[in-house]
């Protein structure tokens, strides 16, 4: 195995970990807030990119422009349309059940889950060549970002790859600037803290948890373009494997942690990378690599993270609330 | 206190029996011996939804076709045939439940389907113990009727299923064959999604190809579903191949294929049956125009004969009629449905002439078209269809397909010298 090899396969492993963790934020900022798995997020992330989508395929003339200036307005259309999502889910799905035992938004976010897939396998309008078809069960093709991948040191990066480190990189800047110096950030973190208090304190918690939804639902509307025009294509079921490896990046980041979030997503697509590329180069445990065993490396590296550092690799050790 | 759990428990057990007198099994059909008509049902299972779902409903339109033209022209006097059709989403748990809803549906006589060889072999013996036929249009593993040692010393595991494609047995060493002496290949990779079809085929490949001379230079496994393939095309570049074989869907085919040539792979992409379908090229993008993917695929094309065109110009005129209720095309595993469909009819019409001319009734029915079944000779859209002592189509003919110009063309039919 060479070290150009190995290089890539690092390479590939960042990019696809930057996807993850941009998911993973809005795993672990709601759970940080109201102690929720929202189970429904990896479909929040994937109606974002079929919005983005939509809008690629039925405003004409966004066809006939280079791809990277459409980009934007297929950007906003997904964020709208996560954002949108995330927040209904929250006021209709999961406020209600605030003062509920804890198992019952856990089994509404299963429910959501299953009815915004089953929503965008029925009903999601093709502009099929002779009119109009409803749904998708078969993936559909996403636009490509145009132009040659560079190589540098023998190493191929590709335009998408590109975009998607630097889209992750603006967006944690542009978090981590908001929660650290913008009012709501400041309540996000005092009810992260303490929510009992911070309602003494005067702050809104209602307004608080619809944000972290919110932010939660752009940037995984963020993620899924970037899964789009790196892969290729989107499919109405991407959204339960893409939120399953998202959760446990969060988890292993340490959840509650945005940071630890985003590193948990590179800590995990960099195993995964390196499990199925390059396993298979090492003779004796070449039976253990490829793409078969990639999710199975990287369970076993959550387990042995959380059996040394229960807390995540970022989080603090809390005790339970009262 | 007492009064409300009285009436919860009361509401509860008229709530309850209710629902379970609704599960009562659908009274079946009557299948009097008398002249009134006796409807049948025909089965059919494929994944309806999920990935591969484009290939599956095209597959039940065929089926569908099937069944309106022999009641359109009374193929089997007396009796109106009926397409019952179940999703099964590719997967064996869902294939198995759809296979015991199927047995016990009084009035199914056959099943056409399914479409995964992984999701047969779970249905296969449910079938077998009700003794209902089952004949698949695209199942091409070789042990599904040949058994696991099928080169060495074949025997028949299932007497009830019978299938009108060509199997892996001669579709793999066709691929590999051609990638020999027509292609000039000499170093391949080879990827494939580990399920039944995708990684029994890519072996029958492996096999043939290093017979011929060949080298494999590496083997990576993709999981179906899998939408990255970044390591497994950094794998390839370095193990310097200039072919890669793939066995497997082509939902996976599509973006392996465009991410190989977005990381500069200039090699051919040589794959099975289960690529051919047009969401291959769209997925893989205009890099799959490139001349540079060769795709196997079962029977001649259907095009070529004259049963073949009168299944295409009456499949498309029933298409832009509504009939269907979609529009979706027959793909390449449509006119095999077609096939498969029509050996039932068959039949089911040689069950009736065996019994004097009147159709058996209730379990009898199956065991007549079951036997019947081995017996069955027509020209079908895509050749013979006519079964061997393994319940194999003895008509096994390959074509080699390319993509050019965003299609699948047909370029190359017959023996390989």
């Amino acid at each position: 195995m060479t070290f150009t090899y190995l290089l890539q396969l690092l390479e590939d492993g960042v990019v696809l970990g930057a996807i993850y963790g941009l998911i993973a934020i809005g795993y672990t900022m709601v759970y940080g807030i109201v102690q929720l798995i929202n189970f429904a997020h990896g479909d929040i992330f994937m109606l974002g990119g079929f919005a983005s989508l939509a809008v690629y395929a039925w405003v004409t003339p966004l066809q006939h422009i280079s791809v990277w200036l459409a980009l934007p307005v297929m950007l906003a259309a997904g964020v709208l349309t996560s954002v949108l999502a995330a927040v209904g889910a929250e006021r209709f799905a999961y406020r209600p059940l605030r003062t509920a035992p804890r198992l019952a938004p856990l089994i509404t976010a299963i429910g959501l889950s299953i009815a915004i897939e089953q929503f965008v396998r029925l009903v999601y309008p093709v502009h099929a060549a002779g009119g109009v078809t409803y749904g998708v069960g078969a993936p559909v093709a996403f636009p490509g970002l145009p132009g040659r991948a560079f190589s540098i040191g023998g190493v191929l990066i590709q335009r998408a790859d590109v975009f998607t480190v630097g889209v992750a990189i603006v967006c944690m800047a542009a978090l981590s600037l908001y929660v650290k110096r913008s009012r709501t950030g400041r309540a996000m973190r005092a009810t992260a803290q303490d929510p009992d208090t911070a309602r003494l304190m005067g702050i809104d918690t209602d307004k608080v948890i619809v944000a972290a939804f919110a932010l939660g639902g752009a940037l995984a509307a963020v993620a899924c373009l970037t899964q789009g025009l790196h892969d290729g294509q989107l499919s109405f079921d991407m959204g339960f494997l893409a939120g399953l490896k998202a959760f446990t990046a969060a988890v292993l980041g340490g959840i509650g942690d945005i940071n630890g979030a985003m590193l948990g997503g590179v800590v995990l697509g960099v195993v995964q990378s390196l499990a199925t590329g390059g396993l298979v180069k090492i003779p004796v445990l070449a039976q253990y690599g490829g793409g078969a065993w990639q999710d199975v490396w990287a369970f076993v590296v959550l387990i042995l993270v959380l059996l040394i550092r229960p807390q995540g690799l970022l989080g603090r050790r809390v005790t339970d609330r009262a | 206190m007492r009064k409300t759990v009285l009436l919860r428990l009361g509401a509860c057990a008229a709530a309850g029996s209710l629902a379970l007198s609704a599960c009562g099994s659908r009274s079946a059909s009557t299948t009097s011996t008398g002249a009134s008509a006796v409807t049948v049902t025909i089965a059919f299972d494929a994944p309806l939804s999920t990935s591969a779902s484009s290939v599956g409903i095209g597959m039940e339109n065929s089926a569908q076709l099937a069944v309106d033209l022999a009641n359109k022209n009374g193929e089997v006097p007396g009796v109106t045939f009926k397409l019952e059709a179940k999703d099964d989403q590719s997967t064996p748990a869902i294939g198995a439940q759809n296979a015991t809803a199927f047995t016990s549906d009084a009035s199914v006589v056959g099943v056409v389907g399914p479409y995964n060889s992984s999701v047969a072999q779970s249905m296969q013996p449910i079938f077998q113990s009700a003794g209902l036929v089952e004949v698949s249009p695209a199942n091409t593993n070789p042990t599904l009727t040949m058994g696991t040692d099928w080169q060495t010393a074949p025997k028949r595991q299932y007497p009830v299923y019978f299938r009108t494609i060509t199997t892996d047995a001669t579709q793999g060493p066709y691929a590999a064959d051609y990638a020999v002496k027509k292609l000039g290949i000499k170093k391949v990779f080879y990827i494939d999604d580990g399920l039944t079809y995708g990684a029994g085929l890519a072996a029958t490949f492996v096999e043939e190809f290093t017979k011929d001379g060949g080298a494999v230079l590496g083997h990576q496994q993709v999981t179906d579903g899998q939408t990255d393939f970044s390591a497994v095309v950094a794998a390839v570049k370095a193990s310097g191949a200039n072919a890669v074989y793939y066995g497997g869907q082509y939902a996976e085919a599509g973006p392996l294929k465009k991410q190989l040539v977005a990381a500069g792979f200039t090699g051919d992409m040589i794959a099975g049956d289960a690529v051919k379908d047009p969401t291959f090229v769209q997925l893989a993008g205009p890099a799959a125009s490139n001349a540079t993917t060769y795709v196997t695929s079962d029977g001649v094309p259907p095009g070529g004969t004259a049963a073949g065109q009168a299944y295409v110009s009456a499949y498309n005129s029933e298409l832009s009629a509504g009939k269907f209720g979609n529009s979706q095309a027959y793909g390449t595993f449509g006119p095999f449905a077609y096939s498969a469909a029509w050996a039932i009819i068959e039949a089911v019409k040689a069950a009736k002439a065996a019994n004097g001319g009147t159709l058996p009734s209730g379990t009898a029915l199956r065991a007549a078209v079951v036997k019947a079944m081995a017996g069955v000779d027509f020209q079908g859209p895509t050749g013979e269809v006519a079964f061997n002592q393994y319940g194999d189509d003895v008509d096994q003919a390959v074509t080699m397909n390319e993509v050019e110009n965003g299609a699948f063309t047909a370029i190359y039919t017959g023996k390989i010298s």
